[in-house]
Parts: structure tokens; sequence; C-alpha cells
């Protein structure tokens, strides 16, 4: 105990010297989150689009107002050819082209029906899906109305409304606030990214200032060595952890429906994961260099597959079950579900559970191959 | 007798390369023992299998009458261990590094306060308690070091190569440390490849190649070499060896030592010694070079 407690101590002598480190420590996710938080929005409005409208017609600029009255669509170019919207959209300047033939007017009055053409750019996948569904939509309802204008016309009343009612309630985020669902999520984030990458250095850097060598000689035990590198950087995810969440309810306005308590308990668990996962790495790479790139070869992907930005649901049934190797997966769950959702600590147990063998496992195999010798 | 340190054909390979081979030693306790030898020859590797920092591939020792095979955790707390390097916390000052170091040997708090107190007195750091360590010059951050390795009165203590980065006055003071501690009764080993620290030790051992060549008091060793050594003042050594060379005197065992001729010799004085020529008292340094020149010629004799 006295070891352990010397060694702590020492930790947070260094951690308080090196002022710029700590600064750092505090200060970024700040501004990470403040950068993520209202940079990433999935919801993509406002798409340059390019319009050759060849009917020119009441009815086919009733159709393009319908697509900017979205706020989906702004349209930046009036084309006169189908070649300049090819040569728009190849250069960059419009991310859609939409094109009116010149029977549009004719089409439609005479019930013979009319096609409208809609061209996306779908390089970047996320904007060009957001397009299709609005220009889909805006069709749908426009041909709907045009039908029962029709109907009407020819004394047929009565379909108002539709045969079939959906309706949807978007619950826990009913005005699909992206920052909602983004921030929480970039908590996690941040948190993974700082404390794999704090433990991951923490023994590479005592073996290359020789510092380790002296250890290794006095009785200090793995496990002492092990804990004493953790316990000070729990204190330091802590301190992140309290600034991101003050930025999400100050900032980002998000709402807490759950136990902060409750959240402050289980991030504990996830912080605690991550740095063991660092000292795995730390005892595996020999240099400063290797611990990083390691980190990040770690770090990436766990993000990636942990459904952080892309639904884990979508992906294929093998990076699926992979993202149940990765902390943050689960810690996601936890933190949407309390600050979301208000979930309890019954309705979070497979997460917790994980969590805490994930703690043992790593703190175990870092321990054990961690070996008072130099060879 | 009580015995320190005993090691039998203990052996050190890296790959193919044989760094320690087959060391045998027996070292009483008390007293301050010297390996002695050049870079590379296996010293810092002997002394790192006794610490525990090191498996040997072969053979057997003990320290402390306890295996270094199997007990290297109780080792670890009766000795103390100070490297070539600077190992301790730059960015700590030099008081936190003891109370860290007290703390790893488990002193408690306020019996860790006053040896701290005493290890202060004994390095001469007490005026320089509150600096950071990496303000401290060589000599005096390796007396730091010391410091922080007795600061749980080890039996044994064992100095690899300590004072290398030292200035000749910091090797001197670390050097009245050393025979505080052995006067106290703790046990010194201390590697080196400064033949004048050689001479501050009890007993020395020669290493080359892994191996002891020689193993005896500075004295004895002395004493050991064999013929008589003859100094030969000349303005032109190198051109009096040359010389005496081309007239077919043997002067293998000949060597130049600043403004004279150094050549050793069995039975009478060398012939053609002219005037000036003094018959000296070998120093370890003489010794050394026959020991060493005597390996080279046997390795390359078929």
């Amino acid at each position: 105990m006295t070891r352990l407690t010397a060694l702590i101590k020492k930790e947070f002598i260094q951690m308080r010297r090196d002022r710029i480190t700590l600064a750092i420590m505090v200060v970024m996710p700040l501004f990470q989150v403040l950068i993520f938080g209202f940079a990433i929005n999935t919801d993509v409005k406002h798409l340059a689009a390019a319009v050759f409208d060849q009917s020119l017609s009441r009815e086919s600029r009733e159709f393009i107002e319908a697509l900017t009255a979205t706020e989906y669509y702004d349209i930046t170019c009036a084309a006169s050819s189908l070649q300049e919207i090819t040569d728009q959209l190849q250069a960059g300047g419009v991310k859609a082209g939409i094109i009116i033939p010149p029977d549009y007017a004719a089409g439609l009055k005479n019930g013979r029906g009319s096609q409208v053409q809609v061209i996306v750019d779908a390089t970047d996948s996320i904007a060009a899906t957001s397009a299709i569904n609005t220009a889909q939509l805006v069709g749908e309802s426009k041909s709907r109305e045009i039908l029962v204008r029709k109907l009407r016309a020819a004394g047929i009343a009565g379909l108002e409304t539709s045969a079939l009612d959906v309706r949807i309630r978007p619950w826990y985020n009913p005005d699909f606030i992206t920052a909602f669902y983004m921030v929480p999520g970039l908590c996690a984030t941040i948190l993974t990214l700082t404390m794999i990458l704090t433990t991951s250095l923490a023994i590479i850097r005592e073996r290359e200032r020789g510092t380790l060598e002296q250890l290794m000689v006095t009785p200090l035990r793995p496990y002492e060595l092990m804990l004493g590198k953790i316990i000070p950087y729990i204190a330091m995810g802590y301190t992140q952890l309290t600034v991101l969440l003050l930025a999400a309810k100050l900032v980002f306005g998000v709402p807490f429906q759950g136990s902060v308590f409750l959240l402050y308990l289980l991030t504990g668990l996830f912080i605690t994961a991550s740095l063991g996962l660092g000292l795995f790495i730390s005892n595996t790479a020999k240099t400063q260099m290797q611990g990083i790139i390691l980190s990040f070869s770690f770090i990436m992907p766990s993000v990636l597959l942990s459904g952080f930005m892309f639904p884990r649901e979508a992906m294929p049934t093998f990076f699926y079950y992979l993202g149940y190797l990765v902390p943050i997966t689960f810690y996601l769950k936890i933190i949407r579900g309390i600050v979301l959702k208000g979930a309890s600590a019954e309705q979070l147990w497979p997460q917790i559970l994980v969590l805490c063998a994930f703690i043992a496992i790593v703190m175990s195999v870092s321990i054990l191959r961690f070996k008072k010798r130099l060879d | 007798m009580n015995i320190a340190i005993k090691t039998d054909g203990l052996t050190r390979k890296f790959g193919d390369f044989t760094a320690v081979a087959g060391l045998s030693l027996t070292l009483p306790a008390g007293g301050v023992y010297g390996f002695l030898g050049p870079n590379g020859s296996g010293k810092s590797t002997a002394i790192r299998m006794l610490a525990g920092l090191l498996l040997p591939t072969g053979g057997s020792g003990s320290v402390l009458g306890l295996d270094i095979l199997t007990q290297s955790e109780e080792i670890k707390k009766q000795i103390g261990y100070v490297s070539q390097k600077f190992s301790l916390y730059s960015d700590l000052t030099v008081y936190e590094n003891l109370d860290f170091y007290g703390g790893l040997y488990s002193l408690k708090k306020t019996e860790r306060a006053g040896r701290i107190e005493k290890a202060l007195a004994l390095t001469a750091l007490t005026a320089q308690k509150d600096l950071p360590a990496a303000n401290l010059s060589g000599g005096w951050r390796q007396r730091l070091a010391l410091g922080c390795a007795v600061l749980h009165k080890p039996r044994l203590l064992l100095l690899d190569e300590a004072t290398s980065g030292a200035d000749p006055d910091a090797r001197r003071l670390f050097w009245q440390l050393i025979y505080r501690f052995a006067a106290a009764g703790t046990t010194v080993l201390v590697t080196t490849h400064f033949l004048d620290e050689a001479e501050h030790c009890d007993r020395i051992a020669f290493i080359q190649d892994g191996a002891i060549i020689a193993d005896d008091t500075p004295e004895n060793l002395k004493a050991s070499l064999p013929g008589a050594l003859y100094k030969i003042p000349s303005p032109d050594p190198v051109g009096l060896l040359e010389g005496l060379s081309a007239q077919g005197h043997d002067m293998s065992g000949a060597y130049i030592r600043g403004q004279s001729l150094c050549v050793r010799t069995v039975g009478a004085p060398p012939r053609f010694a002219g005037d000036g020529t003094q018959k000296i008292a070998p120093a370890l340094e003489d010794l050394f070079i026959y020991l060493v020149e005597k390996k080279r010629a046997k390795r390359h004799r078929p």
C-alpha cells in the first residue's frame, strides 16, 4: 500500500508539473466537442442545385418552388442546356441537377403524366441520400395534390386524407436535433481517445527515460505499477467528463433525462477500461512512436464500429459483431441511454457487465505480461 | 564466512553473442569489490543478472544467500542499485525523488523523513533538496541516485559504472560515500573502466570477453606481474620503440607512456637500456596491459 501511494503521489506531481499537457487535457476536449458538435450535421440542408427548366410553365415553377421550400435545395444556377448541368456537377459547383422536360406542363394537363429528372452527385452518400429523399417526397406530395385537384374537378370528393394514415412519433429526440445525438457520442469518443493515448505512453516513457530499470530493481509489484498508472488518470477522465457534460448542457442544451450520478458512476468503468487498454498498448509497444501509432490504429476503427456516426444496424454481420470487442460500443449505449432516454442501471446491466469483464481482462493481461526484467 | 555473492558458471547469451561466459566467483560479505573491464566486456550484464534485471541463460548464482533465478524479488528488497544512466525523475525535486523511492521500499512516513534527511546530509544535497533533479549536474545526479538506492539500508550495493559521467572531483566525493557504506558493513560491488577507481577496491576481478581473467586484491594483482618493469625516458619514445624492434629486440612487452618507454622483462634489465632507466613498481594499468596482451596472444594462437 505504501508503494502504491508513493507511485500515485509521484504521478500526480508529474501531472501537475507538466502544465501544458494538463491544459491540453482539459481545454482540448472542450474545443473538440464544440467543433464536432456544431460542424457535424447529418441532416444535409441547402444543397446547391442547378435547374434546366425547359417547360418554363407555371407548373414547372410550382415544382421548383416546392423543392426550395423544403430548404434542402438552393437553386444557384439556371442552366440553359443539359451540358451545363453536367459541367456544373463535374466541377462540384452544384450537388444536384434538376431537369424539367419541355412537355412537363402539357403532360400534367392531359393526364399522361410527366417526368422530372434529378441528377445527384453521390460521391458524398449522406448528402445524396438526403437530396434523393427530399426529391421523392416532394414528387409524391405534388402528384397527390394534382390527383386530388383532378378528382375534385371531375366531381369525386372524399379523398382529402390518405386511405392509410401512418403516424410517426419520434421519441427521445422529437425535433431530430443532431447535436443531441452527437454530443453524448462525442463525449465517449473524446474520452476514449485521451484515456488510451495517456496510458499508452505511460510505461514506454518510463522505459525510454531509463526510470523503468530503476523501478524494476525495487520491490514494486507489477499490479502496483499498473494501478499506480491508472488511478491518477481516472481523476483526469472525470475532469474531462465534467467539462464535456457542462458543454453539452450549457452550449448544446442537451436534455439530461436520466441520473447524472449514475452516468458518473458508469463512466468510471469506461474510463478504467480505456486506461487499461492504453496500458496494454504501453506494454506491447517499444517506443513512444509505436505507442501512438498502435493507439490510433485501435481508436479509429473502434470509434467507427461503435455506432458513434454510422448506425451499427447497417453494418455487415461480421463488422457488427466486431464492434462488440471495443468498450466504446457499450459505453455509447450507456451515455445515450442515460442522457437521452433516462435509462436506469437495471436497463443497462448487460453493458455494465461487459465493461467490468473488459477491465478485468485488460488489467490481468497487462499485469501478467509485465515482467520486471529487461529481456 | 558470510557470502554476499556466489556464482557458478553464470552465462548470458543474446542470440549468438555471449555477453557473460561462465562467470564463477565467490565474494564474502563486507568490502568493496570491483569488476574492471573495457566497454562491452560483460560487466554490466553480469551485475544486471545479480540485480535480477536479466535472467541467466546458463549457470547459477546466489545473492545474500538467495537464488537469483527464483528469489529475485526477495533479493530486490535487500539490494541497492545505481546504473550508469541517470534513472531518476528529472521533473521531480531532489526531495520528491527520495520520498518516492522511500515509499517504494515501504518505509513508513516518519521513518522515511528521518532517513531522507540523513541521506541528504550524507550526499551533501540538503541545500538542493527543493531543486528539480533536472537542474543537477552529472556528479550531483549520481549522488542523488545513490541516496535513493540506500534509503532502505541495503546489505548489498550494486553500482554499475555509476561514476562514468562525473568529473574527477565528483568521482572522489562519490568514492568517499562508497567507503562510508562499506565501513558501515554494506557489501559494495562496482563496475568500472577507470583503473584509478579499481585501485580503491579491496578486491578486483578483471573481466574481458565475458570471463574473469584475474581476481585478487590490487596488491596481489600488481605483484603477480611476471618479471620487472623498466622505464626508459626518451624524447622520442615512438622512434626508440621502432628502432629497437628493427634491431631484433623482443619488444612484445613494451609500450609507450608519455615521454618514456616501458619495457617488461623477465630476469635482467634490458641490455639496450640507457641512462636514466629505472625499475618501476607496476601499477594496475601495467598488469591490465599484460593480461589483455596475454589473452590476445592466446586467442591468436591456433
